[in-house]
């Protein structure tokens, strides 16, 4: 028997599954903000992560400055949650509609790299926006959501209330995503719009509106993964907007770029890779896992798990 | 008659370069007027600034009395103009039915829209058959036809059509044509670009010919047929 096998008893790999998973679905939740603007204007929004990052920063303020909540307080903790899971997303949602509103719509029929290089500016403002706002250490998030074991003291794998905060958040967004998209007039305007824009003007859809949305509906799901983010690690940094933000594009890119299960399957994938590989392999290797599972997949499949396999042109 | 669509020395283009040289063109109410021409003498362009696609650099468009050369091309579909473009253009993961709702965007009166999904399914049986398939997955003169029902669904008062014979067998070409009588007989007026000469000019009115540009024939449909000009250049004789 190697090491490996002995390792593999099922409690512990079914902890690191729960991990994995755990972490995973944070991820797609900002990866969902880069395919879907990516599936519409076709803009790898760099500043995604930066914009992740900063919501983690006012929802840190809301909480310590605002709310002035210490750790144990049962009756302010849950209020100033409250009020994060509603600022937080919304601020991140505006933030992103007006930096497409500024920047980005009036570079929509410019070469493909101005956006981009305006994109990797904007980056770099709101990481200088963050170390103006939180310093440049680490920043301690508080503890609102206890890591107490649900499944009980005893039990020898661990579901915590930070997992259950996890799977209770993203859960119920990705459903509310796939119903808005697949149903609503302005979902269906919306994949019309990335498919073929210019027969969506010719349908009638303000396709500047279509767009607004999107980038307005991308942000506000950094927001919420933004408070997971701060809510399970506890540990917020001006520049933690990049390794996120970096998985969270890989995991775009993994599930096929453009394509919404397609971001959440690649972020489940990426956090599994994370917590097994770290488990089995070593923490250290987890980057170049990860990114060696990108490439094994884009050599076989290059638009990714579920992207359409030829850009379809008719 | 009073004429529903009217270009009056439209200029437009892309870049540097000017497609449309003061192209003027007009679509009486029950009208069917063929736009024809060679590859890249502006047809399409003249579609696109109608649209709102592409903007007019001067002249201007007017349609049932309203002056439109600057309006986004998502409000000039709800004045009643809808346009299958070139190259069907229709949306490939978008499912039949949903590519014919798409074409109703901008309507509100959901029993109206109804009945006009009805009359789609009716004029091109097999979108019916297909409505729950994704439109990609449908042959060239199957994508045609939702590309018209699409137009269509908009209830259009002018209906313009970009190449809806391209790369299509002669059996469904003349479905189509036949498809455009019936539409004109219930009173739309069609603007019809078409490289298929003899076929548009055989159903349309009045015809225009394009040429870099610029309209250098305006006729009669009947007499343009009949012109030796156009018989050499668009009529292969």
């Amino acid at each position: 028997m190697t090491p490996l096998f002995a390792a593999l008893d099922t409690q512990a790999l079914t902890q690191y599954l729960i991990n994995g998973l755990s972490y995973g679905m944070l991820i797609a939740l900002v990866a969902l903000g880069y395919t879907m603007v990516y599936g519409i204007v076709e803009l790898i929004n760099f500043a995604h992560g930066d914009l992740f990052m900063l919501g983690a920063f006012l929802g840190w303020t809301i909480i310590t400055a605002v709310f002035k909540v210490s750790p144990d307080d049962a009756v302010l903790g849950p209020v100033a949650l409250l009020v994060c899971f509603v600022i937080v997303p919304a601020f991140c949602g505006l933030l992103n509609f007006s930096v497409d509103r500024v920047i980005y719509r009036p570079l929509r029929k410019a070469p493909r790299l101005a956006p981009l290089v305006s994109a990797i500016g904007v980056s770099f403002i709101f990481q200088n926006l963050g170390l103006f706002w939180g310093g440049p250490q680490d920043v301690d998030f508080p503890k609102l959501v206890s890591n107490k074991n649900l499944l009980g003291l005893d039990a020898t794998v661990r579901f915590t209330y930070q997992d259950l905060l996890v799977v209770g958040v993203t859960i119920p967004l990705m459903i509310a995503l796939t119903v808005f998209v697949k149903l609503t007039p302005l979902g269906k305007a919306m994949r019309a719009t990335a498919q073929n824009p210019t027969a969506a003007q010719l349908m009638g859809i303000n396709t500047e509106r279509v767009i607004a949305t999107t980038f307005i509906l991308g942000g506000t799901l950094a927001g919420f993964g933004a408070m997971i983010y701060g809510l399970t690690i506890n540990s917020i940094h001006y520049q933690m907007g990049f390794l996120v933000g970096l998985y969270a594009f890989t995991a775009a890119v993994l599930g096929g770029i453009g394509n919404i299960p397609g971001a959440v399957l690649g972020g489940l994938l990426i956090g599994l890779v994370r917590s097994l590989g770290s488990a089995y392999v070593g923490e250290r290797w987890t980057g170049a896992l990860i990114f060696a599972m990108l490439i094994v997949v884009l050599v076989f499949r290059p638009a990714g798990l579920l992207g359409a396999r030829v850009r379809e042109k008719v | 008659m009073a004429a529903l669509l009217s270009l009056d020395l439209l200029r437009a283009g892309y870049g540097p370069i000017d497609a449309l040289h003061d192209v003027s063109i007009q679509v009486s109410e029950g009208e069917i007027v063929a736009l024809i021409g060679a590859n890249g003498a502006g047809k399409t362009t003249t579609l696109m600034s109608i649209s709102g696609v592409v903007k007019a650099r001067s002249g201007t468009v007017s349609f049932d009395g309203r002056d439109i050369t600057r309006m986004p091309a998502h409000e000039i579909v709800k004045l009643g103009l809808a346009q299958s473009p070139e190259g069907r253009k229709i949306f490939p993961r978008l499912t039949v039915l949903e590519n014919l709702q798409m074409g109703a965007f901008t309507r509100s009166d959901r029993d109206g829209v109804a009945t006009d999904l009805e009359k789609a399914f009716v004029m091109f049986p097999i979108l019916r058959e297909r409505k729950n398939q994704p439109g990609g997955l449908l042959s060239g003169g199957q994508q045609q036809m939702l590309a018209i029902a699409r137009a269509l669904m908009a209830r259009p008062k002018l209906l313009m059509l970009d190449e809806p014979s391209l790369g299509l067998a002669p059996q469904i070409v003349v479905q189509i044509f036949d498809v455009v009588k019936e539409l004109n007989k219930t009173g739309m007026s069609v603007l019809l670009v078409e490289q298929n000469a003899r076929m548009a000019l055989k159903v349309a009115h009045r015809g225009y010919v394009l040429e870099t540009g610029r309209v250098t024939m305006a006729d009669e449909a009947q007499k343009l047929l009949h012109d030796p000009r156009v018989r050499a250049a668009y009529l292969g004789e």
